[in-house]
């Protein structure tokens, strides 16, 4: 049986109808054609569909769109704000931290949330909580400089 | 937005003759098997009769609302001129280059981005030689109506063979630009200077900008000349765009989520596909019952032989409607071999080879003091690219519009000309810039499915193969049995080397090192898995067994390792990255203090024309026989660097997933299925087990610059399961090198093997 859920995304309120297990990542991306969130697993063990709910990092392909009903979703797309980039994607350009690019948007917005509750993390722990995110091309070593460059950068 | 405006090409077609077309792959080893179990999609493919005619096509191009219409391709032939290699037959300048009467210049490359970086390094190329800054440059990849065919995307070739192409396009143009601006002013072109895309008369300072220059219908016809192939380069010397830390281009858009992946694009319209598989490899179908998902709303089933698939508005509505037919098949399976005993296997069904030989490894071996026989084995592993296969298939008017990612757009044309029996010019191939691939994108399985669907949908129609799916259905870098056999004498120096790769191929088998007698072979087996290139191909596979081996012989000598393999080697370049290597991470030292849980190995190769060498120091935990990579050093040399954050993106990406080949990676099934078709199971690695990692690029400038995307990768796992013998005297000889192994849990009374040798 379909259900009308009604969120937020990048600031913009959104109705849909749809069955209640469809996962979020397919609404966002087949439905609002936000496709700044990718697809790498379905399983929750890569982290390119990580999106922000109220602010959290979620996986949206683990994350019934039922479970998305009042909540605040924030995507890759809507981070910059009137066209300057977020610190964190700038920290990414910086260190020119990609390079197929396409684990990227969830790199980011995990950082994102990272920073918001630890502004100072150390190298564990940045490990730690990216340790979701995979990166195919193995760049983990210039996505590491560009967290500590953007924690560095919102410090100020 | 330039895309958006050239996807509004048009086409007129006239009636030509087609040469028959065989294009082999660039590199043998690049080969994907046949299909031979993967899947009932495949299997109904039908090779299409060749075509003696067929339609040519003139795709013209309406460039950024100059009102300039330009002709890209005339017909196949002038993108076929570029050949397989991108460079060594002429082509028209126009078919490689265009100047906009806004200034900014459009080039075009069959060439694919997936991550290895040549959009950014044929920019550079193309600037480089027009002396315009990299922002002046727009450049065009990998679509077929547009492109030149530069050959597959594979083998590193992008840097030894397309960067010279485009070059070579663009001091052509700037050549003749000179020229047009000379006969304008009548004077000699070499009293003229070119500065930032505008031509100045020394004596008069008088200029003109290359957009006014391409105001003149002079330029179009200048351009339709083909570029010598001698046309002089900017020396290295020289360079100013090449040889910097150019950031890819449309990076802004990987960060705000703008860019649109294969899997990305979205067409008015669109359904979403799945297709059915096989349970198992080698399962064939036998019945199905279609009318359960015929029934849903706005599904669309297809059945063609083996191949059943679903389209509807949503991959989730399209997964259930497959679901629904799926739980009706009824299969006819067959026996496949399990990965425990792929390696008998793979010996068993090994065919006949022939091998190189240099003088008498007989005769070397009944003069060796000592006799050193060792088999080692790799495992089959997966690409695992970030972006699992997809593709989007538009049919209109009888002609095919495919969007996905793939490593050669004309390879995906062709093979969908052929499937669906139309002319070559009827399918126009499109590779946005995709999410990876490392050798594992080289066909187009997805694309060929969309088309199925889309076909009968009479709708676009996206397939996004899912995880499991890319686990399964691609293709795999093969597994190995390598036999080695050599002798040492009295001093301790090689005097015999037999080296015998079964299944996994030829690249870097060659021994760097000089021995006097050899026997070298690859030999082919049946492999019961698909498989295919993976970055490098098979020289990890052999570098690992003739590194870990010489270092089986050090041992037997006596010998330090780096000591023993410098006294075996002539090769300047591959001394100089092995000498950069042990000075920077302290061998000698760091060596004698080598304990039972500490261990240092050491490692070095050449593939590609480049040169690699690498030292590790592994932590093991002796209580549960772990192994932890703490630390990397490597060297790495491939010519005169293009671009160095690139070429540093490169290395560091190699030497980390070459930690999960090396350590963890290893496809395991039974029953031709696969057990591990998961990232919850199959362990690529992640931040958690990022060493420090130390590099050391060497630009050696004297020597044309080669590719830097693949050979990084060979040093590692050697290194590493060198230094896993240092530490524990327990010699792995197989990939990956298994931690938690009962004979590294076991302290060995006065372990740490290096004590016992200088
Ligand atoms: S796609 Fe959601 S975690 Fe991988
Ligand atoms: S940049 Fe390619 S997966 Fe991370």
């Amino acid at each position: 049986m379909d259900v009308t859920v009604t969120f937020t995304v990048n600031g913009q309120e959104k109705t849909i109808t749809s069955d209640p297990q469809r996962p979020l990542l397919d609404v966002l991306r087949e439905e609002l054609h936000l496709t700044g969130t990718k697809y790498g697993c379905g399983e929750g063990r890569c982290g390119a569909c990580t999106v922000l709910m109220d602010g959290q990092r979620v996986l949206s392909c683990v994350t019934p769109v039922a479970q998305a009903d009042k909540q605040r979703i924030t995507t890759i797309e809507g981070l910059a704000t009137g066209g300057s980039l977020h610190p964190v994607q700038e920290a990414f350009l910086a260190e020119g931290a990609m390079q197929c690019g396409y684990c990227t948007p969830g790199m980011i917005l995990t950082c994102v949330a990272l920073l918001a509750k630890n502004p100072k993390p150390t190298d564990e722990e940045i490990a730690e909580e990216m340790n979701v995110n995979l990166c195919r091309c193995n760049g983990y070593v210039k996505i590491l400089n560009a967290v500590r460059r953007a924690a560095e950068k919102m410090q100020r | 937005m330039i895309r958006d405006i050239l996807a509004k090409t048009f086409s007129t077609g006239h009636l030509t003759a087609e040469p028959q077309r065989s294009e082999p792959f660039d590199e043998p080893g690049c080969e994907v098997d046949p299909p031979a179990s993967a899947g009932a999609s495949l299997s109904s493919r039908k090779r299409g009769t060749r075509l003696g005619t067929g339609l040519s096509r003139r795709a013209f191009v309406q460039l950024l609302g100059t009102g300039l219409l330009i002709t890209v391709t005339e017909g196949v032939s002038v993108a076929r001129q570029f050949g397989g290699r991108g460079s060594r037959e002429s082509a028209t300048v126009a078919a490689r280059l265009h100047i906009n009467q806004d200034g900014t210049i459009t080039v075009m490359t069959g060439k694919v981005e997936e991550g290895q970086g040549p959009r950014a390094q044929l920019t550079q190329a193309a600037a480089e030689e027009l002396r315009v800054a990299v922002d002046r440059i727009r450049l065009i990849m990998a679509d077929t109506d547009l492109v030149p065919d530069d050959g597959i995307t594979a083998g590193s070739r992008t840097t030894p063979y397309t960067v010279p192409a485009v070059r070579q396009g663009a001091a052509t143009a700037r050549e003749l630009l000179t020229r047009l601006a000379a006969k304008r002013w009548n004077v000699d072109s070499s009293t003229l200077d070119v500065h930032n895309g505008t031509i100045t008369h020394r004596e008069t300072k008088q200029t003109i900008s290359y957009a006014d220059l391409a105001k003149s219908k002079d330029v179009a016809e200048a351009f339709k000349q083909t570029v010598p192939v001698d046309v002089t380069l900017t020396p290295v010397s020289q360079w100013e765009v090449l040889g910097t830390p150019v950031p890819r281009p449309n990076s802004r858009d990987l960060v705000t989520g703008a860019h649109r992946f294969p899997s990305d694009i979205v067409r008015p319209n669109m359904l979403y596909g799945k297709v059915l598989r096989p349970p198992s490899y080698g399962a064939t179908l036998e019945s199905i019952d279609l009318s359960e998902a015929q029934a849903m709303k706005d599904v669309v089933v297809v059945r063609d032989g083996q191949f059943v698939g679903c389209a509807a508005p949503s991959s989730f509505r399209a997964g259930q409607a497959l679901e629904a037919v799926a739980k009706t098949a009824s299969w006819k399976t067959s026996p496949h071999p399990s990965s425990k005993e792929i390696f008998s296997y793979l010996k068993e069904h090994a065919r006949a080879g022939r091998p190189n030989t240099r003088g008498s490894v007989e005769t070397g071996l009944a003069e060796a003091s000592k006799v050193l026989s060792e088999t080692y084995e790799v495992a089959y592993i997966q690409h695992t690219p970030m972006e699992p296969r997809a593709a989007v298939a538009e049919w209109k008017d009888g002609n095919l519009t495919v969007w996905t990612g793939i490593d050669w757009p004309q390879r995906a044309q062709r093979d969908l000309a052929s499937t669906f029996q139309i002319p070559t010019e009827r399918v126009r191939a499109i590779v946005p810039d995709m999410g990876s691939g490392f050798g594992g994108k080289h066909s187009g399985e997805a694309a060929e499915e969309a088309a199925r669907l889309a076909k009968a949908a009479g709708r676009p129609v996206a397939v996004h193969w899912t995880r499991a799916e890319e686990f399964t259905w691609a293709y795999f870098r093969p597994a190995a049995v390598i036999e080695c056999r050599a002798g040492l004498d009295a001093k301790g120096s090689i005097i015999a080397w037999e080296f015998t790769n079964i299944n996994a191929g030829g690249a870097a088998i060659d021994t760097p090192y000089n021995i006097a007698n050899t026997r070298i072979q690859s030999v082919s087996s049946d492999s019961p898995l698909r498989q295919g290139a993976y970055r490098c191909l098979a020289a990890t596979a052999n570098n690992f067994a003739r590194e870990s081996f010489m270092d089986e012989l050090a041992a037997a000598a006596g010998a330090d390792p780096l000591a023993f393999r410098l006294a075996h080697l002539e090769n300047p370049r591959i001394r100089t990255v092995l000498e950069t290597v042990a000075k920077h991470f302290d061998w000698s030292t760091r060596r004698k203090k080598v304990t039972a849980e500490i261990g240092v190995g050491l490692a070095c190769g050449t593939e590609k024309n480049s040169c690699v060498a690498a030292c590790v120091q592994v932590g093991i935990d002796r209580k549960r026989g772990e192994i932890k990579v703490h630390e990397v050093c490597e060297a790495f040399e491939c010519g005169p660097i293009q671009n160095p954050a690139n070429l540093l993106s490169q290395v560091q990406g190699c030497i980390i997933m070459g930690l999960g080949g090396a350590l963890r990676e290893e496809m395991e099934f039974e029953n031709g299925k696969i057990l591990n078709a998961s990232f919850a199971r199959y362990l690529v690695p992640r931040f958690k087990d990022v060493p420090k990692i130390d590099i050391h690029l060497i630009n050696k400038s004297d020597i044309p610059s080669a590719g830097g995307g693949e050979t990084p990768i060979i040093a590692i796992a050697p290194a590493i399961a060198n230094a896993v013998f240092a530490a524990t005297g327990v010699r792995i000889r197989s990939m990956p090198i298994r931690g938690g192994q009962p004979a590294l849990r076991a302290t060995p009374a006065g372990a740490g093997a290096a004590k016992a040798s200088p």
